[in-house]
């Protein structure tokens, strides 16, 4: 902690170099899903709790990480070092991200499309949003996560596909949705982001205040906001032969819409009695 | 003949120039071959022993396309009614089948319009030709071999897809890629299939395909695997069953492969996410597979719960004349007693317990609301029996309309596409 501090104050000079480790890190190919994390966040040692046993050289990366690094370190131990600080860096991110100012940047990133397109054919090129499947670290690998038609899929490139899912979390596209309800994707229809105009103006002003409970009300104003029967909206595709259904499809499929029309009378009585 | 060995000889190290080509990457790498290849051609030596079909079938974007067998292209009746969609049809019929050219083509002002309505008239038999015994033979070879690619879906585990059009006639869209097991079509990861036409390959044989190959169709139900609960699966062990080959579907029409049926279950902080919320979970349905075949049995046709006696008011009031008083009263008893159990469910203090049940409920379709009594379920025992064809699901879907009850079931039986296509 205190030879923390102490190098802190030592290297204060050292960012000068505008590349800083961060920067190198987000700009180099195949981490177009990673978001800046905060300075400040990461060096708020609550904010990394528990992640020192996930880390080995724990201290040295966190010191790459925030360029505090003394250039006195072998190379063959800072291969293993830069190992180590991208990992901690994806356990960093996989917080930040739910928090609400890692939300809000995501979020700008999810409106420029960074993390690809639903490849679904009905769900129009929906933007995707980056999930794990576990919040353990080299376990699985990052999966993208579809608003619209609220599955998962594979990154395109293997350069994603090889990205630990660990880095973004079980909950981040969902807690994304709960926070701005008003984001939750339409089932039907070309996808256009209705605040998305004013996203961008906000986006300034957002830097200043640093408010972030506005935020999700000024999207949550612009959606009539009863999920209970979108479902009933979404398009699907229909398997035919020469214009005709297929019999064990469309069996399983009236099944399947059968379940969905359960849960909309569902969750209409429930909005009926006011407990959603 | 000769011609055709020829063919099967020189296509492997077409192959392989093409990887070079591919490797480059470039659309005018492309375009370069188109004019090699067209100079081999109207030079008339026969040292280009490549055919222009299987030339045509190794260009970059073109994996997806198999050979035609050129008697299909030669026998008039395969190709009745393309000659009105195919500009320049004599012409482009020549270079498809490589014959010599008359000399009174140079009334053609460039030969690439030629090279545009081969490619198209290419396309149509392509079309046609995949749904024939021999075509299908040749696409179900690619499919195992991988060339169509895999499911981008997470939870079909790299299921094999094939080709799907959108439509039957050229120029609507590109072509797509079917997945048999989530039933659903996806647009193909690489950008160089963006340039082809999806009536290349129809909307009729993905399906057929299946059809045909039923043991690379996944079966409609799926039974997840518990360790604790091996009752009803005949494959308890857990250990490697996925492959196993004892898996039957008492459907001898029906997809014999055991199916990829997980569904991704949103969680926050581990918690799964209650459907009561706005972002709560509303697309679960699409995926779902009932744990049996006889479950599908329990929806109609018009895609009504068999015993589910709220759906049936209706339909009771529409045919049964005979008996409307009788009926009328329980119908109406019930209807209340479904909202009454509602209700208890509503004030159940735990909303988790309501995400648990639906998720369970998810996975365990068996989990009908406690509502179906015999009552009317007797009634119905004699259920209108499947029907073939379509007229009667509009029929249902004007009947969602009419009934305006609670249920809003608007049926999407919309005849999409299909009617527009010839």
């Amino acid at each position: 902690m205190i030879r923390r501090a102490v190098d802190d104050i030592s290297t204060g000079s050292d960012s000068d170099y505008s590349n800083s480790w961060i920067s190198w890190f987000l700009s180099s190919k195949g981490n177009e899903y990673f978001c800046e994390v905060e300075e400040d966040y990461i060096l708020d040692r609550f904010n990394l709790t528990g992640l020192n046993a996930d880390v080995q050289h724990y201290s040295q990366a966190l010191d790459l990480i925030t360029d505090n690094l003394d250039d006195d370190i072998q190379d063959e131990f800072r291969g293993t070092l830069d190992v180590q600080a991208r990992l901690l860096y994806g356990l960093i991110h996989a917080r930040w991200i739910v928090t609400a100012r890692g939300l809000a940047k995501m979020l700008e990133k999810y409106k420029r499309g960074d993390f690809g397109r639903c490849p679904r054919v009905l769900c129009q090129q929906q933007p995707l949003l980056p999930v794990g499947l576990t919040d353990t670290p080299y376990e699985k690998s990052v999966k993208l996560y579809c608003g619209r038609c609220e599955d998962i899929y594979s990154p395109k490139s293997s350069r994603h596909g090889s990205i630990d899912g660990a880095y973004f979390g079980t909950s981040f596209p969902h807690l994304l949705f709960l926070v701005y309800p008003g984001l939750i994707p339409p089932k039907s229809g070309p996808v256009e982001f209705a605040p998305l105009a004013r996203g961008a103006d906000t986006e300034s002003s957002r830097r200043s205040r640093k408010i972030r409970e506005e935020e999700p009300t000024a999207d949550l104003g612009n959606e009539g906001m009863s999920t209970a029967t979108v479902a009933l909206k979404s398009e699907r595709y229909r398997p035919r032969i020469f214009g005709f259904q297929v019999n064990e499809i469309a069996k399983l499929m009236r099944w399947q819409e059968a379940v969905r029309d359960r849960q909309v009378v569902r969750l209409e009585l429930l909005e009926e009695h006011g407990l959603m | 003949m000769s011609r055709k060995a020829q063919m099967e000889a020189i296509e492997q190290p077409e192959y392989a120039e093409d990887e070079v080509v591919s490797g480059e990457g470039e659309g005018d790498e492309v375009m370069e071959d188109v004019d090699e290849q067209e100079e081999g051609y109207s030079s008339s030596t026969p040292t280009s022993t490549l055919t222009w079909i299987s030339w045509f079938c190794s260009l970059p974007g073109h994996e997806y396309f198999c050979e035609v067998a050129e008697d299909f292209i030669e026998d008039d009746f395969n190709l009745t009614g393309l000659n009105t969609m195919v500009p320049f049809w004599k012409e482009a019929m020549e270079m498809v089948l490589d014959v010599e050219a008359d000399e009174d083509a140079s009334k053609i002002p460039d030969v690439s319009i030629v090279e545009a309505s081969a490619e198209l008239l290419y396309g149509l038999v392509h079309q046609r030709y995949i749904l024939t015994r021999a075509g299908l033979q040749a696409m179900v070879d690619k499919y195992e071999a991988g060339t169509f690619g895999s499911c981008p879906r997470v939870m079909c585990k790299g299921t094999n897809v094939v080709p799907s059009g959108r439509s039957d006639m050229p120029g609507i869209d590109t072509v797509k890629l079917f997945c048999p097991n989530c039933n659903d079509i996806y647009t193909p990861p690489s950008s160089r299939f963006q340039g082809v036409d999806g009536a290349f390959f129809g909307t009729t044989f993905a399906h057929l395909f299946f059809q045909s190959y039923r043991e690379l169709a996944p079966a409609p139900f799926y039974r997840p695997h518990s360790p604790s609960s091996s009752s009803g699966s005949p494959h308890s062990s857990g250990s490697s069953p996925r492959q196993s080959p004892a898996f039957v579907n008492p459907n001898p029409n029906g997809g014999q492969k055991r199916a990829a049926g997980k569904i991704y279950t949103p969680k926050i902080y581990g918690f799964k996410i209650s459907e009561r919320a706005k972002s709560g979970p509303r697309m679960q349905w699409l995926r779902m597979r009932p744990w049996s075949p006889e479950e599908l049995d329990e929806v109609d046709w018009r895609g009504k719960w068999i015993d589910d006696e709220d759906d049936y008011a209706e339909e009771e009031e529409d045919v049964d004349e005979d008996r409307p008083m009788e009926d009328f009263d329980p119908d109406m008893a019930e209807g209340d007693e479904d909202e009454e159990e509602e209700e208890e469910e509503d004030a159940e203090p735990h909303s988790s317990h309501m995400g648990k049940r639906v998720v369970h409920s998810a996975s365990a379709p068996s989990l009908r609301p406690a509502l179906s009594e015999g009552t009317s379920a007797s009634p119905r025992s004699g259920a209108p029996p499947q029907p073939p064809a379509e007229d009667l699901r509009y029929a249902s879907r004007d009947q969602g309309h009419v009934s305006g009850s609670k249920v809003r079931v608007v049926r999407q039986w919309a005849p999409r596409g299909t009617t527009a296509q010839a």
